[in-house]
């Protein structure tokens, strides 16, 4: 970290953080300034979480905090004291098989490289959380702070549609 | 980013004494300032994260006024405010889901972004800003783009809007960023009619007189015929043209004003 001319900070003001990540209590000592994102991929190793932009537009490292939808790149680790988070690497089901919006991703080719995919995956497990049987404007404009770069949308939203247990063959999704 | 501290206070008091440090900034949702600090815009040596008190979490209605507190989500308000419609309608569309989880009304209306959706609500409602230290006029509030009434350390705590008979938010988004192109914000109260436009002008958000006494002669689209705000006032970058904006202005009021009914 760099020297401030003039400022009193010369150091990093590190503190001792816990959160439940996928279930499990984790703790670990953090810069004030570490994001999520980072405490997630550099202190949990748990990569799965991706960083597209770090700017707030893409939605790769969109994570669940206490339930609710957030980008991790967007948010101090600190400010997720006690909070339960959930990531992509706790997605699947307990014998490691796909979880239903997982396998509807791969059904119906929602992914190409995959970067984008833990972020859409958990955008739309919030999604579904809330709104069981979403319309497809409504899943469109659910998805619009996630970007995919590879698969034109299309199959994304069949995908979303497929896991929420509608007929696919319903939608144009064009 | 520079390094820095983060300290969490628990009431409004702590977090105003916390403050008094002129190197200290509020923190609340952190989605507009948490990339300002990455790109190294700003550079507080202490954030005081506003997000655990509870004092400012609250949404009532008193005194015929819907009294939101300043870290109020976008998601809680869009979800929590039925008594105001066109306000929770404009939350809810606000970024993307991410963001509304995070993003606050406080944080909004202290950033003052010329292109943000609140001021507009708080200009054409004739919202009272609450600080720790006083009461403000949204009309004496915002100051010009990113610059408010709010004194070095001083925090909103609440936003208290009078609840209009009718009202409605029409938003032309950025298609890149969500932000309002140029969004309208129209207001029926009892005494008359207020307009206020954000995204369009230089001095960011602004009422619209002419087009608010029209309006409170006559309550409809027809009644903005011939209307015009000056195209020399609205800003000129890659997304739209002066003369641009001006239009948008005029046709987003009348659509604001057919949906308010
Ligand atoms: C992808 C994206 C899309 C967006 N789209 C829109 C949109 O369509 N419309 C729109 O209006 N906004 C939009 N925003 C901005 C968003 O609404 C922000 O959440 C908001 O502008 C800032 O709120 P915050 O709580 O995150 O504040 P922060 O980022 O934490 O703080 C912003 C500023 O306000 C100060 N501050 C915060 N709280 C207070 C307080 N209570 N008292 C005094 N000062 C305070 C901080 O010190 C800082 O200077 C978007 C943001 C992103 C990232
Ligand atoms: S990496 Fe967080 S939104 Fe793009
Ligand atoms: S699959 Fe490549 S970015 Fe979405």
């Amino acid at each position: 970290m760099p020297h401030i001319e003039g400022s009193s900070v010369t150091e990093e003001t590190m503190t001792q953080i816990s959160m439940v990540v996928n279930g499990t209590a984790m703790t670990g000592d953090v810069a004030d300034q570490t994001l999520l994102v980072d405490f997630l991929r550099d202190d949990l190793r748990l990569t799965g979480t991706h960083v597209g932009c770090d700017t707030s537009q893409c939605g790769a490292c969109l994570v669940h905090v206490n339930g609710l939808a957030v980008k991790s790149c967007t948010m101090f680790a600190r400010e997720a004291q006690d909070a339960e988070v959930a990531t992509i690497e706790g997605q699947a089901m307990a014998d490691g098989q796909l979880n239903a919006i997982q396998q509807a991703f791969q059904t119906h080719h929602g992914l190409q490289c995959g970067f984008c995919t833990p972020g859409m995956i958990m955008a739309t497990a919030a999604l579904l959380q809330d709104n069981p049987k979403p319309t497809e404007d409504q899943i469109r404009n659910y998805l619009e702070g996630n970007f995919c770069r590879c698969t034109g949308y299309h199959n994304i939203v069949r995908a979303v549609f497929a896991a929420s247990g509608q007929d696919v063959s319903l939608i144009a999704a064009e | 980013m520079y390094p820095f501290e983060i300290t969490s206070p628990l009431t409004i008091a702590a977090a105003v004494e916390a403050l008094e440090n002129e190197e200290a900034q509020p923190l609340a949702g952190g989605q507009t300032l948490i990339p300002t600090l990455k790109a190294r815009l700003a550079m507080p040596e202490v954030l005081v994260s506003l997000t655990g008190i509870k004092e400012l979490q609250s949404i009532a209605v008193r005194d015929g006024q819907l009294c939101v507190g300043a870290g109020v989500t976008h998601a809680n308000l869009a979800k929590q405010t039925a008594q105001y419609p066109a306000l929770a309608a404009l939350a809810a569309d606000i970024g993307d889901p991410a963001v509304r989880n995070r993003g606050t009304i406080g944080g909004s209306l202290a950033n003052n972004d010329p292109a943000a959706c609140y001021p507009a609500a708080a200009l054409a409602s004739g919202a009272t800003i609450v600080t720790n230290a006083r009461t403000i006029a949204a009309d004496d509030y915002f100051v010009g783009m990113f610059e408010t009434a709010l004194d070095e350390g001083e925090i909103i705590t609440e936003v208290r809007f009078p609840l209009p008979q009718a009202a409605h938010y029409a938003k032309f988004a950025q298609p890149a960023s969500r932000f309002a192109l140029v969004g309208v914000f129209v207001a029926r109260f009892a005494d008359g009619v207020r307009v206020a436009v954000t995204g369009a002008s230089e001095e960011g958000v602004f009422r619209w007189t002419d087009a608010e006494g029209a309006l409170s002669q006559a309550f409809s689209a027809q009644a903005l015929d011939g209307l015009t705000v000056p195209a020399e006032d609205m800003m000129d970058d890659i997304h739209g043209t002066p003369d641009y904006r001006a239009h948008l202005v005029a046709v987003l009021t009348k659509r604001a004003v057919v949906a308010a009914g």
